[in-house]
């Protein structure tokens, strides 16, 4: 047994021998159960427990609750002990409601006046631990007990400096939990002159507090941005024997370092002064400059600390984004890292280098690194190391290097490692589509990358290549060469297989005069893999086959043979057996004018962004580089919070980088310019539910979802009918959703797709001409008071007055929410269709709840602040009404999800009920909301309650959520 | 900001947990279950960063034992590693030259020690004689009231 400081519990350690001795699980059961009896007759029976007694079996239950034991007892002793004389009873009292505390929520309303009793001590070691007791437990309550007094504590000029960092430190996490902690006014500035604090500690401190404090309020923390670059300044320019104990391994104070860089990360360049702005290039100059010095120390923590230092100014340098020479030096600096014997620092060199090569100063410097980029790839041993080189190559390439690239990556994804695959076979077919210029090249890449890793390429990918093949009419019967020869493989994938089939049934013809793939040649080839297939792969060839039918009248007998067989005349799948009796008729009744008309080949599909981005940005929230060079720099200030854009971006899956990619005009549409794209939210989403699929269009689907629509060309009508209907223009569709089809007639389709982050909104407006003539005079004119364009800040970039024929715009709508509001803006879009004028008005996607930021809670904070609200009138909103549609849970679900606030599960009792909470950001202010929807399955009636700080938010969200029910 | 700290041995007995974010604890058990397989089963040259769910984990290991902590996307990863170790220099110091055994048994010191170092998921001190001097002050207050008690004891005060 080791010697124990301080004074020993020599009964606690005797036990903690015990249980080390223990040979089994069961033997420490038994002796944790019968000291657990023991303690809790002790603290039962015994009276007379001196404070020590208390404290040993207090620690005890804590070692117990360490093992990983449920411990529901002790606590009113623990309690005890913070009230305590001694101060080791003391500090075990608050350890022990540090560890075991948010599951006792009745404890915390009783030591709240033992931590006031210390925090008020005149010993600065007492007050310290009720500081660390508050952070630690960091609750609403404790915020609302002690939200005035610590700020005090901080600011105030008798606090010790231990003191104050403890402040510092404890008003930041009370902060994060209950955002109105924090005092304006003349606080704003004594906070921010903490950075020129003389204590080391409470400037380190103080910088994290400031940190989230910009993030909140950017405009009025400004004044902290040339403090922190003079702060800044004085360290990297500081001896390492200036600094003392703030040096770490001969780096001057480093974590302060990290801390300032990375608070300025949250503006821009300072612009407006070109002092401060000159002095920071100097600071970032001088750590590049001593990244190149030898060593000052051989150890790894020296060069860890210099290095982290490093990195976190070469993030600053990306994120202003503004200094060509300094980008190019990071991008050197990095480059040298890459071949480093440190598996971090390479590691973290292939991170870093994605975000550089976003930046157009520093792209072309990147490129540079390929090829070692690519050994990384092949050759390091640690998995997680080869992902980043594969986010960088996909971050880097560009029209010039993509060949290489996507070769080297199809090399490597024969060998790659299962947990990569998937994401690698998104990655090449992404960039095997963007930069294609031969697209002969693009089907190879495909149909490679099928061959290769056919169980990872997801239906988005193969779906993608049929549209691209479709689309281009030069690339048509290479394809169908390809895809025959590459079926003649003995084993071929499925999804070969699938590909294959789709690609005959269309463009089969194309190879047919070659007597090696004649038409019988074609249809045995296929149906030889029939067997194999799984019933969708099936169903899916059925098709190909009537096709075949349209396509090569001469094999008709052989394919009605197939439709007639018993294994799909009489198959127990539904759908099967429903496709080969209805196209055996069709081939039998049908003339072949029909034949021809019903199964002409398919129409182009529009041109759109690939939805295989959708999913891979799916999967990789946050972390897929934009792969497109930044065109245009964030607006000052920028909000860093990555825990929002991971919440945007689950919230809205839909893909937003389509905002991003130049409209494209469709190339003879005809009369098929609808957007696909939007039809995505009927495909995948719920199967709509309200569209009961008629008997007659339901013959021609495989499954809703899969965008199998090979059968015949009516179906694209039907799909289009369907739409039609429910989308007859409903605005209060757009509450719940970001993206979809806004308006659409036979002249035009207005489709929307929008995003929201903070209190920033950017929406883009798609207009389709679905006529084969140009709309002329073509002008969306926004519909928003000046009154309430005050409260709702909105300004749309001009159009081209001419839409061609076929064609389709976009145009970009920024919004910003000043204060609350409640009405909603609109546009009137006017045109000349063929001499006659139109005008159609539609309101915008532009509701408050836009806004909200979901917010994480327990039931237990959700409750209190529950009752909070509901004490006056003023904040509540209620409304009891019918439901208008049958009620389904799931449908309202993913209404209330799309409503914007954070759905939190399991915390009402009933477990039909829906509780949510979410903040809704605002200029000039943030409003917390709390929502509760109780559905009444008996009575088919719903009620809803809106609990906010403010009456007119909570009346708004009612309205808007209770008209979707 | 930094989420939780764990500490667990090589046969997987975790010997310390330090929360900065509320979970339920049946979250934490599974979280620390999940983390401590992963991090067992990497091999020692491999890299000290691995992404998890939406956070940077970040470890590094000691003798015997495995210190790991989750960051947050926009934290320094090669920072936290020298987090890591100078948490293990003032145990190493208090301790003189510390073992898992040390942390099993003063499990109470490693914590306090812990809380000098980091307040709210945040580096609150990173002098290493400025905390040392902090958790001697503690030590002090003990000491005096030993002393105190022991002088009641025998009747001398």
């Amino acid at each position: 047994m080791p010697a124990v400081r301080g004074d020993g519990m020599r009964g606690l350690a005797v036990f903690i021998s015990d249980i080390r001795n223990c040979k089994s699980k069961e033997a420490e059961i038994k002796r944790i159960n019968k000291e657990l009896a023991n303690i809790r007759s002790k603290f039962k029976g015994d009276k007379t427990l001196d404070g020590y007694q208390k404290k040993k079996y207090v620690c005890k239950l804590l070692f117990i609750f360490l093992l990983g034991h449920d411990i529901d007892f002790g606590h009113m002793e623990a309690v005890n002990l913070l009230s305590s004389n001694k101060y080791s009873e003391k500090q075990i009292g608050y350890l022990f409601i540090s560890v075991l505390v948010n599951t006792n929520s009745e404890l915390i309303k009783l030591i709240i006046q033992s931590i006031k009793n210390d925090l008020g001590s005149r010993n600065p070691i007492h007050v310290n631990l009720a500081l660390q007791c508050i952070a630690n437990i960091g609750s609403r309550e404790m915020a609302e007990a002690f939200g005035s007094e610590i700020p005090r504590l901080l600011v105030s000029g008798d606090t010790m400096d231990v003191v104050k960092q403890s402040a510092a430190l404890c008003l930041l996490r009370l902060f994060r939990t209950s955002q109105d902690i924090i005092p304006g006014g003349e606080w704003t500035s004594r906070i921010i002159h903490l950075l020129n604090d003389q204590h080391m500690g409470v400037v380190t401190a103080a910088t994290s507090l400031i940190d989230a404090l910009v993030k909140k309020n950017p405009e009025e923390y400004k004044g902290c941005v040339s403090l922190a670059v003079s702060r800044l300044s004085r360290i990297v320019t500081a001896s390492y024997t200036d600094l003392q104990d703030y040096t770490y391994y001969f780096v001057p104070a480093p974590w302060l370092s990290v801390k300032l860089l990375r608070l300025l990360q949250n503006y821009t360049p300072p612009a407006e002064d070109p002092g401060v702005r000159g002095r920071l290039n100097e600071c970032l100059e001088t750590i590049l400059n001593k990244a190149q010095e030898p060593p000052k120390s051989k150890k790894v923590q020296h060069s860890n600390a210099k290095n982290a230092v490093l990195f976190e100014a070469i993030s600053l340098i990306i994120h202003n984004d503004s200094e060509a020479n300094l980008l190019v030096r990071a991008c050197n600096q990095l480059g040298q890292f890459l071949s480093n014997r440190e598996t971090n620092l390479r590691y973290l060199a292939l991170e870093s280098m994605c975000h550089l090569a976003t930046s157009e100063f520093s792209h072309e410097a990147v490129k540079k690194h390929q090829e070692v980029v690519i050994l990384s790839m092949k050759m390091e041993k640690d998995v997680s190391v080869r992902q980043q080189a594969v986010d960088l190559l996909y971050a880097m390439c560009d029209k010039s290097n993509a060949e290489e690239i996507v070769q080297e990556m199809l090399n490597y994804l024969e060998t790659a490692d299962y947990s990569i695959r998937e994401e690698m076979v998104l990655k090449v077919a992404i960039l095997a589509e963007k930069y294609a210029t031969d697209y002969t090249w693009y089907v190879d890449v495909i149909l490679n990358l099928i061959r290769i890793a056919g169980d990872y390429v997801s239906e988005e990918v193969w779906y993608r290549v049929i549209q691209i093949v479709i689309n281009r009419d030069e690339v048509q019967g290479y394809a169908a060469k390809t895809v025959f020869e590459a079926l003649q493989a003995p084993a071929c994938h499925e999804n070969m297989v699938k590909v294959g089939g789709y690609i005959l049934g269309e463009f089969g013809n194309l190879i047919a005069g070659d007597q090696r793939s004649s038409p019988l040649v074609q249809f045995q080839l296929l149906h030889s893999k029939y067997h194999l297939c799984s019933p969708m792969t099936r169903a899916l060839l059925l098709s190909t086959y009537i096709k075949f039918i349209n396509l090569f009248p001469e094999i008709r007998t052989q394919v009605q043979e197939v439709f007639k067989q018993h294994s799909n005349l009489r198959s127990a799948d539904a759908e099967l057996q429903q496709r080969a009796s209805e196209y055996l008729q069709l081939s039998i009744i049908a003339s072949s004018d029909v034949l021809a008309t019903v199964l002409e080949e398919m129409p182009a599909f529009p041109e759109r962004e690939s939805s295989i981005l959708a999913v891979l940005k799916k999967k990789k929230p946050g972390r897929v580089p934009e792969n497109e060079i930044k065109d245009n720099k964030s607006p000052t200030p920028v909000n860093n919070n990555h825990a929002n854009e991971v919440n945007n971006t689950s919230s809205n899956s839909a893909d937003l980088l389509g905002l991003s990619t130049p409209p494209t005009s469709i190339p003879n549409s005809g009369n098929t310019g609808v957007l696909l794209d939007v039809f995505g939210d009927i495909y995948s989403g719920k199967p709509a539910n309200n569209s009961t699929s008629s008997a007659s269009n339901r013959n021609w689907f495989v499954d809703p979802k899969n965008r199998d629509n090979l059968g015949v060309n009516n179906t694209g009508e039907t799909i289009r009918k369907r739409i039609r209907e429910k989308n007859h223009y409903e605005d209060s569709l757009f509450v719940c959703k970001n993206n979809g089809v806004l308006f659409e007639n036979d002249l035009i389709q207005i489709g929307v797709k929008s995003e929201f982050r903070q209190n920033l909104g950017r929406l883009g407006l798609f207009y389709g001409n679905k006529t084969s003539a140009a709309l002329q005079n073509f002008f969306p004119t926004l519909q928003w008071s000046e009154e309430n364009n005050v409260k709702l800040s909105i300004q749309m970039k001009p159009v081209e007055p001419v839409l061609e024929a076929g064609a389709q715009i976009q145009q970009m709508i920024n919004a910003e929410c000043v204060d609350d509001y409640t009405d909603t803006p609109s546009i009137a879009v006017s045109f000349v269709c063929n001499k006659v004028p139109h005008k159609i008005n539609i309101k915008l996607p532009l509701t408050i709840n836009k806004f909200f930021e979901p917010t994480e809670m327990n039931g237990e904070s959700f409750f209190a602040r529950w009752k909070n609200l509901g004490n006056t009138n003023q904040q509540r909103s209620q409304k009891i009404f019918k439901a208008t549609a049958p009620m389904d849970l799931q449908a309202a679900k993913t209404k209330i999800v799309g409503f914007g606030m954070q759905l939190l599960e399991g915390i009402d009792p009933n477990p039909d009920n829906f509780v949510c909470a979410g903040i809704i950001h605002m200029r000039s202010q943030q409003v917390g909301c709390l929502l509760r929807l109780e559905p009444n399955k008996n009575a088919q009636m719903y009620r809803l309650t809106v609990r906010s700080s403010k009456e007119s938010v909570s009346v708004e969200l009612c309205d808007l959520l209770a008209d979707q029910f | 900001m930094m989420q939780f700290m764990l500490l667990f041995s090589r046969q997987g007995k975790l010997r310390l947990q330090k929360w900065y974010v509320a979970h339920p604890d049946k979250l934490k058990k599974k979280i620390t279950r999940e983390l401590i397989t992963t991090i067992l089963a990497r091999k020692p040259k491999m890299c000290s960063f691995l992404e998890w769910r939406d956070l940077k984990i970040v470890y590094k290991r000691y003798a015997s034992l495995y210190f790991c902590c989750a960051i947050e996307q926009c934290d320094n990863e090669l920072l936290t590693l020298e987090i890591i170790h100078r948490y293990v220099e003032l145990l190493d110091k208090y301790f003189g030259s510390v073992c898992e055994l040390d942390i099993i048994f003063n499990f109470e010191k490693a914590y306090f020690i812990l809380d000098e170092l980091m307040l709210g998921g945040e580096v609150q001190e990173t002098s290493k004689k400025n905390v040392l001097k902090a958790i001697a002050a503690q030590d002090l207050l003990q000491e005096d009231e030993a002393v105190e008690g022991a002088l009641r004891d025998i009747g001398l005060l």
